[in-house]
C-alpha cells in the first residue's frame, strides 16, 4: 500500500534563533518498517519528528506520506495516518479521564459514539490497560501514562507511528512491556530513542542523526559495530553489547 | 483577601454572581469569535502555573514576612484581559471548590474583586499607560506597581462595600475601610514589584512574548476592543451596587431601624445611667468582652425585665433556653443519623 | 517546597474521594449542585443574630458526607485552614456589638457574640457543604452539570486544563524550589532570584502550553473540545433535589431547634 511510505526530500529547517537543526535530511520508509532514529542530544532527532507530523514546517524541502506532499492543507489528512506519540506523556494526556483522552481523537474525527467508545476500548485492549478507563491522568504511574498515550494515537487507527523517546524514564518492566508491544504492532513504525538496545530488539533499520545530518541508514546490528561511526555521533554501543561491569566488593 | 460565603447576605452575593457571570460569559464570546484555538491549552496551563506560583512565597525584607504572586495582573499581560480574566476566575473556583478559600456564593465576589479590577481596570488604564508598549525596565516596574496597587485598592474597596451591604459583620464603612487599604496597599505594592520581577525575566529572555502586545489578534483593535468592557463592566457594576443598595434597604428594614436605635439607645445612656437599665448596660458592656463571668446573684431577677426594655429586642429568657436545649438536641439528631448511615455501610 | 505538595495532595485526595462508587456518586451532578447552591442561598439568609435555626442545616453536608464516607478530618481540616477571614472580621462583632440579645439562662449574650456565632456557624456550613459536593461530585461531571446549566465551555474546559497542569505545574514549581532550598545554606528567597526562578516556571509553563497544543492539533483538534460524556436525570435525583429543597424551605420557615426544646420542656 504506497500511502504507507514515509518519504523526507532535502528537509531544511533552522531554530527561530537561527541555530540550524536539519541540514538537508533525505530519507524513505517503506510499509511495515519498523526505523530507530537515533543521536546525541540535539541532533535534530525531535525536529525530525516533528516534521513528519506537519506540526512544524521546513524552510526547504519536502515531506511525503504516501501519495501526499505535507503542507499546511493536507495536515489534517496526515493527521490521520500519521500517529504521533510525544516524548512526555503528560503534554498528550490533557482530558480529565483516560477513557476521554483516548476518545479525544475519535470523536475530533466526528465518529459516531458507538464507534468511538468500540476504538477506545480495543485501544485500551491493545496497550494492555483497560482497567485504567475511568482513573484521571495524574493518578497513573510512568509507564501507564505511556500505554495511554499510546492507546490515544492508536485509537485515532494510523497507518504509521511516529514516537518520540517511548522509553524514556521507565521502570525496567515497563520498558519490557512497552518493547513487547512495539514489537507487536504491524504498522510502519519511526522510533526516537536513546535506548539503542530497544532500536535492536525492535527495528529493522536505523538511522543515526548528527548535527542536523544524516550520518548513517541501515540494519541495526552493522551500524551499532560500527564504534568509531558512533563515537563520531556521540553515541555508544548497546549496553547489552558491552562487557559486564565488574562488581563492586 | 478572598470574601467569605459568612459575611455575604443572599442577596449582595447574587448580585455579585449576577455580574461575575455576565462578563464571564462576554469574555468567552470575545475568545470564541477570535477563534484561536492554541489559546485553549495556553489558558489552561498558564492557570496551572499562576496556581503553583502563588504557593511559592518570597521574603520581604526587614519586615519578617513573605509575598507572593496574585497572577492577575501578569495574566492580563500576557494574555490580554478577556482571556486572562477567565483564567483567573477558573484559579479562583478550583481554589473555592477544593481549599474552602471563600465559599460558593463568594465567589461571584471574589471572581469580581480579584479578576475584573486587575483585568479590566488595572491593566488597560493603568499598566498599558505607565509601561507603554515597549517600556523601559524602569516603567514596567512603575507600571506594575501602579496597576497592582490601583487593582487592589479596588477590590479591597469592593470588600468593604459587599461586607458592609450584606449587613453580616458589625464593622462599619469607615473603620473597616481603614483596616483594609492600608493592608492592601502593601500588599499591591508586593503583588506589582513580583509581577515586574517575572515580566522583566520573561523580556530578557523571550521578548517575543511580551511584545507586540501578546495576543496577536487583539493587537489589530485593542483601544476600542478595550473600552467596550470596561464600560459593560462599569455599568454592570452600577447596576449592581443599585440593587444590592435598594434589596438591601427594602429587606434589612429591621437591622437598620435596630441599628439607629443601637446609636441611640448608647447615646442615651448617661441620662439613664442611674437606673437599673444603665448599670446592667454597663455590666453587659464589659461582660460582652468577658462572657465567661457570672452574673451577680443580685443581678439576676432583674435581667429579663431589663432586656425586656424598647431599647433592645424583645428577649423572653424562656425562648432562648428551649433554643439552646432545642439546639444540641437538633445536633444529636443530626449525629445519630449520619451514625447510622456510616455503621449500615 | 512541601506546602505545593500538600496542596497538590488534598486536591488529588478530594477528587479521589468523588471517584468512589458511592450511592452518592450516582445522583446526577446537576442535582448535587442545585441543592448545594439552595442549601448555600438558605443558610445565608438568615438573621445576624440566628444561631439556634441554623443548626438543622448541619444534617445537609453530614448526611451527604455520611453517605459519601467523606473522613471527617479532612473536612475539619480543610474549614480550619479556610477559617481566617471569617474569624477576623467575626471578631470585631463582638466588640462592636453590645447590646444583650438574649440569656441563657441568668446569663446576658450580647448581639456581638450572637452573630459572631453566626458567622462561624454559616462558615462552617457553606464551606463543608463545597467541599462535600466536591467531594461527592467530582471536578469533570461538575463542569459537565455546570456547562449543562449553560456555563460558557470556553470556561468549563479552562476548569478542566486547569486541574489537569495544577498536578505537572505543581510537581515542577516544587522541585524548583526544592532545589533552590538545598543549595540556599538557609537564606529566604528575595524578589532578585524570585523573578527568575518563577520566570523559568512561567517560560516551561508556556513551551508546555505549546507543545499540548501540538500534541491536540495532532489528534484533529480543531478549537472545539467534544465530550461523550452525557447527564441521564433520573426520577432519583428530583426526589435527591425536592426532598432536600423541601427540608431546606422548612427548616428556614420552622425554628425547629426552637420547637424541640420547647415540646421537650413541656
Amino acid at each position: 500500500m504506497s500511502h504507507h511510505i514515509v518519504e523526507a526530500r532535502d528537509l531544511r529547517y533552522a531554530y527561530p534563533d537561527g541555530t540550524p537543526a536539519l541540514c538537508g535530511v533525505s530519507f524513505r520508509i517503506h510499509h511495515g518498517e519498523a526505523v530507530g532514529v537515533v543521536g546525541a542530544n540535539g541532533a535534530g532527532k525531535s525536529t525530525l519528528l516533528l516534521q513528519l507530523n506537519g506540526l512544524l514546517e521546513p524552510a526547504s524541502g519536502e515531506v511525503r506520506i504516501g501519495d501526499v506532499a505535507l503542507s499546511r492543507n493536507t495536515r489534517a489528512q496526515v493527521h490521520r495516518s500519521v500517529g504521533f506519540v510525544f516524548q512526555d506523556p503528560d503534554d498528550q494526556l490533557f482530558m480529565p479521564t483516560v477513557f476521554e483522552d483516548v476518545a479525544f481523537g475519535p470523536l475530533n474525527l466526528g465518529l459516531s459514539e458507538d464507534e468511538v467508545r468500540a476504538r477506545v476500548t480495543s485501544a485500551l485492549e491493545t496497550v494492555g490497560c483497560p482497567q485504567l478507563a475511568g482513573r484521571a491522568p495524574y493518578h497513573l504511574s510512568g509507564g501507564e501514562k505511556r500505554a495511554v498515550a499510546i492507546a490515544g494515537v492508536l485509537a485515532m487507527t494510523p497507518s504509521i507511528l511516529v514516537l518520540d523517546e517511548p522509553s524514556a524514564g521507565l521502570d525496567p518492566a515497563a520498558r519490557r512491556r512497552l518493547i513487547g508491544l512495539l514489537g507487536s504492532f504491524t504498522h510502519t513504525r519511526i522510533i526516537a530513542t536513546h535506548d539503542l538496545d530497544l532500536v535492536l530488539e525492535v527495528c529493522s533499520r536505523v538511522l543515526v542523526m548528527h548535527q542536523g545530518e544524516l550520518r548513517a541508514d541501515g540494519e541495526p546490528r552493522r551500524i551499532f559495530s560500527d564504534v568509531t561511526l558512533l563515537a563520531r555521533c556521540g553515541l555508544e554501543p548497546p549496553l547489552g553489547w558491552q562487557a559486564a561491569l565488574p562488581v563492586p566488593r | 483577601m478572598h470574601m467569605a460565603d459568612a459575611l455575604l447576605s443572599p442577596a449582595v452575593g447574587a448580585t455579585m454572581w449576577v455580574a461575575s457571570g455576565a462578563l464571564l460569559a462576554f469574555s468567552a464570546r470575545q475568545l470564541r469569535e477570535r477563534g484561536e484555538d492554541h489559546l485553549v491549552p495556553l489558558m489552561g496551563v498558564l492557570g496551572a502555573f499562576v496556581f503553583a506560583a502563588q504557593m511559592i512565597n518570597f521574603a520581604i525584607p526587614a519586615t519578617g514576612s513573605s509575598g507572593h504572586l496574585g497572577g492577575g495582573l501578569l495574566l492580563a499581560i500576557l494574555l490580554g484581559p478577556h482571556a486572562a480574566f477567565i483564567v483567573i476566575a477558573s484559579v479562583l473556583t478550583v481554589q473555592a471548590l477544593f481549599f474552602a478559600d471563600g465559599g460558593l456564593l463568594a465567589l461571584g465576589a471574589n471572581i469580581f474583586n480579584l479578576g475584573v479590577f486587575p483585568c479590566f481596570i488595572a491593566y488597560p488604564l493603568v499598566y498599558r499607560l505607565v509601561a507603554g508598549a515597549a517600556g523601559s525596565p524602569g516603567r514596567i516596574v512603575a507600571g506594575s506597581v501602579a496597576a497592582a496597587v490601583v487593582g487592589l485598592q479596588l477590590g479591597s474597596l469592593a470588600v468593604v462595600c459587599q461586607t458592609v451591604a450584606s449587613g453580616i459583620s458589625s464593622l462599619p464603612f469607615g473603620s473597616f475601610l481603614l483596616l483594609m487599604q492600608p493592608i492592601h496597599l502593601a500588599i499591591g505594592v508586593v503583588e506589582g514589584l513580583a509581577t515586574a520581577a517575572v515580566v522583566l525575566f520573561v523580556r530578557r529572555a523571550r521578548p517575543d512574548l511580551l511584545a507586540p502586545p501578546p495576543v496577536p489578534a487583539a493587537a489589530a483593535a485593542p483601544e476600542p476592543g478595550m473600552l467596550r468592557p470596561l464600560v459593560a463592566g462599569l455599568a454592570v457594576a452600577a447596576v449592581a451596587a443599585g440593587g444590592v443598595l435598594s434589596w438591601f434597604a427594602s429587606s434589612q428594614p429591621d437591622g437598620l431601624e435596630w441599628s439607629i436605635e443601637r446609636v441611640a439607645g448608647e447615646e442615651g445612656l448617661p441620662e439613664a445611667g442611674t437606673g437599673v437599665h444603665g448599670a446592667l448596660a454597663a455590666l453587659q458592656d464589659r461582660l460582652s468582652f468577658l462572657p465567661d463571668y457570672g452574673l451577680p446573684a443580685d443581678a439576676q431577677p432583674e435581667v429579663p425585665e431589663a432586656a425586656a426594655d424598647a431599647a433592645w429586642p424583645v428577649v423572653d429568657p424562656g425562648t432562648s433556653l428551649a433554643g439552646v436545649v432545642g439546639g444540641a438536641i437538633t445536633l444529636c439528631m443530626v449525629w445519630l443519623v449520619t451514625l447510622l448511615m456510616r455503621r449500615r455501610r | 517546597m512541601s506546602h505545593i505538595d500538600a496542596a497538590l495532595r488534598d486536591l488529588r485526595s478530594l477528587e479521589s474521594l468523588a471517584r468512589r462508587d458511592t450511592p452518592l456518586a450516582q445522583v446526577d451532578p446537576r442535582a448535587k449542585l442545585v441543592a448545594t447552591l439552595a442549601f448555600i442561598v438558605a443558610v445565608v439568609s438568615f438573621d445576624r443574630y440566628t444561631v439556634a435555626a441554623l443548626l438543622p442545616f448541619a444534617a445537609y453536608p453530614a448526611v451527604l458526607a455520611a453517605m459519601a464516607e467523606v473522613p471527617w478530618r479532612l473536612l475539619v481540616r480543610k474549614l480550619l485552614i479556610a477559617a481566617p477571614f471569617a474569624v477576623m472580621v467575626g471578631l470585631f462583632n463582638p466588640l462592636l456589638d453590645s447590646a444583650p440579645q438574649l440569656v441563657l439562662g441568668s446569663i446576658p449574650v450580647s448581639g456581638g457574640w450572637l452573630s459572631f456565632a453566626s458567622i462561624l456557624l454559616r462558615f462552617a456550613l457553606t464551606v463543608s457543604a463545597a467541599l462535600v459536593l466536591v467531594a461527592t461530585t467530582g471536578l469533570y461531571p461538575l463542569c459537565v452539570a455546570l456547562g449543562r446549566l449553560g456555563v460558557p465551555w470556553v470556561f468549563t474546559n479552562q476548569l478542566l486544563f486547569l486541574f489537569r497542569y495544577a498536578f505537572v505545574l505543581g510537581g515542577e514549581a516544587s522541585r524548583m524550589a526544592t532545589a533552590r532550598l538545598l543549595r540556599a545554606n538557609g537564606r529566604p528567597l528575595r524578589l532578585a532570584s524570585y523573578g527568575p526562578l518563577v520566570g523559568h516556571l512561567l517560560l516551561r509553563s508556556l513551551e508546555r502550553a505549546q507543545r499540548v497544543h501540538q500534541a491536540m492539533v495532532a489528534r484533529g483538534f480543531d478549537g472545539r473540545l467534544r465530550s461523550h460524556r452525557q447527564l441521564r436525570w433520573t426520577a432519583r435525583d428530583s426526589v435527591f433535589v425536592l426532598g432536600w429543597c423541601g427540608f431546606f424551605l422548612l427548616a428556614r420557615s420552622v425554628n425547629l431547634p426552637q420547637w424541640l426544646g420547647e415540646v421537650a420542656g413541656a
